[in-house]
């Protein structure tokens, strides 16, 4: 029989909260993340965008270590694993694996000439710099695969201890606001005036965000916080910076996660959406939910409360849905007003009362990439 | 779960100024620089297929390598295009290297570096992700299959092996496209390999790791 995966410890560090607890909070009150910015540093005119204060992330790492070696993101991805890392009492030997999970990682040292700066850009070195800093036996294994970086990294885990190589590995998922994501996405005429809109008439396209969130995924069912149960990564095979107007890959994705996880789709009672709030994501991903009649299951997109962070989304938002199905609230969300996708979906309006036994967390990238895993909240034994 | 042993069916090396198809040198010029010799790679084996041309290098590598491994095995003639709708390839890509996208990332540093020569483009920005490389492939061969894309600080066999193996003993893929595709400036190395369940005499004492260093 296949093993069991179980999530068992999650964290977060975003704009909204240095904990799980307190992004929580944070979105029940309603607060997002996403501010006016002004910095020429990162773009010529203002900007709305997701961003921690590096007052925040100094003040947060001091508690943690005096070093004073590591990069901002180094540091946000450190304070993200060391609380589960000391919590879950895991030895870290040669079967407990790290996986780190980024698209851009530490690209803002591209704008120093050093030699030392360059290497720094590089994700293997920023992985070990991590890795080391918690002293992992085992050699770090990156994950950059565009947006679905973070979720697909969940996937990748789950895989691994299915085969035994692993019993646990700890992922964590990470990306900054940088000067360099700002002018692309503003370059592709991605970039929304005003807060994201995720699925609304008038979305206009991204904010940016940064985040990194962190997860235990073990064989061991102690401390269980959800059961990985299924999970598909198909590519659109359609265009390179684009999704696929009928949605194939992510059709695909979902399909084959469920077949794994052995549940018919209409046993989902919420999907956490990618929703990017560009006009053909947002389609795009209303397309294939039609396809596999889930219109009608309750979905959201967090990116209202903390942009689009890119290689982080999928982990953040999959430990925020986590705590959505064992608090038993659907979270809003947020900057949704009017239906402005083709065909229907159920956005989730307001916070509310929900019953979850059965999530899909979803994501799409660059590249046609996209990735589904389905969760299955763990029943307490009476 | 049932362990089947993973074979390799064929694989290929492109590293200076040389392409390798199973162990036989198939293509080589005099020292030049990467652009210079993808170009003359593509022209000699007569690949039909424009959107090459604006690949970023990363891209053109790793497209260069797949496209002489699964031509033979996959059919790409438009005209083919309904038979291919009822027999897809479930062909998975799973490649690795150290530099991620930095070549491209550089160029795109360049571009928004002086402020008064600001000119980012979104034609090189989207080739800022290692993972594009497997978007174009798979464009290119209708694969609507698995892909990662995964960095180490050196080719890691065992982790390939491995992951390869778990996508074929979990009917996740029924072939694995695998490898690794390192670029940076002119400094180039690919090597790839088919796997898959079926036995492969040829290849039968070799693995990743004794085929990609010898």
């Amino acid at each position: 029989m296949t093993k069991e995966i179980y999530i068992t410890q999650t964290n977060c560090i975003t704009p909204l909260g240095f904990d799980v607890a307190s992004n929580i909070e944070a979105i029940l009150r309603g607060d997002s993340g996403i501010q006016l910015h002004n910095d020429i540093s990162l773009m010529p005119n203002s900007f709305y965008a997701s961003i921690i204060s590096d007052e925040d992330i100094n003040n947060a790492f001091a508690e943690v270590s005096s070093e004073t070696k590591y990069s901002r993101l180094e540091k946000m991805m450190i304070l993200a694993l060391e609380p589960i890392i000391k919590n879950s009492g895991v030895k870290l030997n040669l079967k407990t694996a790290f996986i780190l999970s980024t698209t851009k990682g530490n690209v803002t040292a591209l704008k120093d000439h050093s030699e030392e700066s360059f290497n720094n850009a590089h994700l293997d070195v920023l992985a070990k710099n991590v890795a080391d800093f918690f002293k992992f036996q085992t050699q770090p294994i990156v994950v950059s695969n565009a947006c679905v970086s973070g979720i697909l990294a969940v996937s990748v885990a789950k895989r691994m201890i299915q085969s035994e190589l692993y019993d646990n590995i700890f992922v964590v998922a990470g990306d900054e606001v940088s000067e360099f994501v700002l002018s692309g996405f503003n370059a592709f005429q991605a970039m929304s005036e005003l807060p994201c809109k995720p699925y609304s008439k008038n979305r206009t396209g991204v904010s940016l965000g940064e985040a990194t969130a962190a997860v235990l995924v073990s064989a061991e069912a102690k401390d269980a916080k959800i059961k990985v149960i299924g999970d598909s990564s198909i590519n659109d095979a359609n265009h390179i910076s684009g999704p696929s107007r009928t949605g194939e890959g992510l059709f695909r994705s979902i399909q084959n996660a469920l077949k794994e996880a052995q549940i018919e789709a209409n046993k989902l009672d919420y999907i956490s959406a990618h929703g990017t709030a560009t006009p053909y994501n947002d389609e795009m991903e209303a397309i294939a939910l039609n396809r596999l009649d889930l219109q009608n299951v309750p979905v959201n997109s967090l990116k209202g409360f903390y942009g689009h962070t890119l290689g982080a989304s999928g982990l953040l938002e999959t430990v925020i849905a986590i705590e959505s199905a064992n608090q038993n609230i659907f979270f809003e969300s947020k900057g949704f007003d009017e239906l402005g996708v083709s065909e229907s979906i159920n956005v989730i309006e307001k916070n509310r009362e929900a019953n979850i036994d059965f999530f899909l967390k979803t994501a799409s990238g660059f590249g046609g990439c996209n990735t589904a895993v389905v969760f299955e909240k763990i029943k307490i034994q009476t | 779960m049932t362990q089947n042993k993973i074979n390799i069916q064929s694989y290929i090396k492109i590293e200076n100024n040389e392409i390798v198809l199973n162990g036989t040198s198939v293509f080589k010029i005099e020292p030049t620089d990467f652009t210079d010799f993808a170009k003359q790679a593509y022209r000699n084996f007569e690949m039909q297929y424009p959107k090459f041309f604006k690949m970023d290098a990363l891209s053109k590598l790793a497209f260069l390598g797949s496209e002489l491994l699964l031509s033979p095995i996959v059919s790409t003639d438009p005209s083919d295009s309904e038979l291919a709708k009822q027999k897809e390839n479930n062909i998975a890509l799973v490649l690795a290297n150290k530099s991620s996208s930095l070549d491209t990332d550089v160029k795109y540093q360049e571009s928004i570096s002086d402020k008064e020569n600001y000119f980012p483009s979104p034609a090189v920005f989207v080739y800022t992700l290692p993972n594009i490389c497997l978007g174009e492939i798979s464009i290119r061969h209708q694969l609507k299959s698995e892909n990662s894309f995964f960095i180490f600080d050196a080719f890691n066999t065992d982790f390939m092996s491995n992951y390869s193996e778990i996508l074929l003993n979990t009917n996740k893929a029924e072939k694995v496209l695998c490898g690794w595709a390192e670029l940076f400036n002119d400094n180039y190395k690919a090597f790839l390999c088919i796997i898959d369940k079926e036995e492969n005499e040829k290849y039968k004492n070799e693995n990743i790791n004794t085929l990609y260093h010898k």
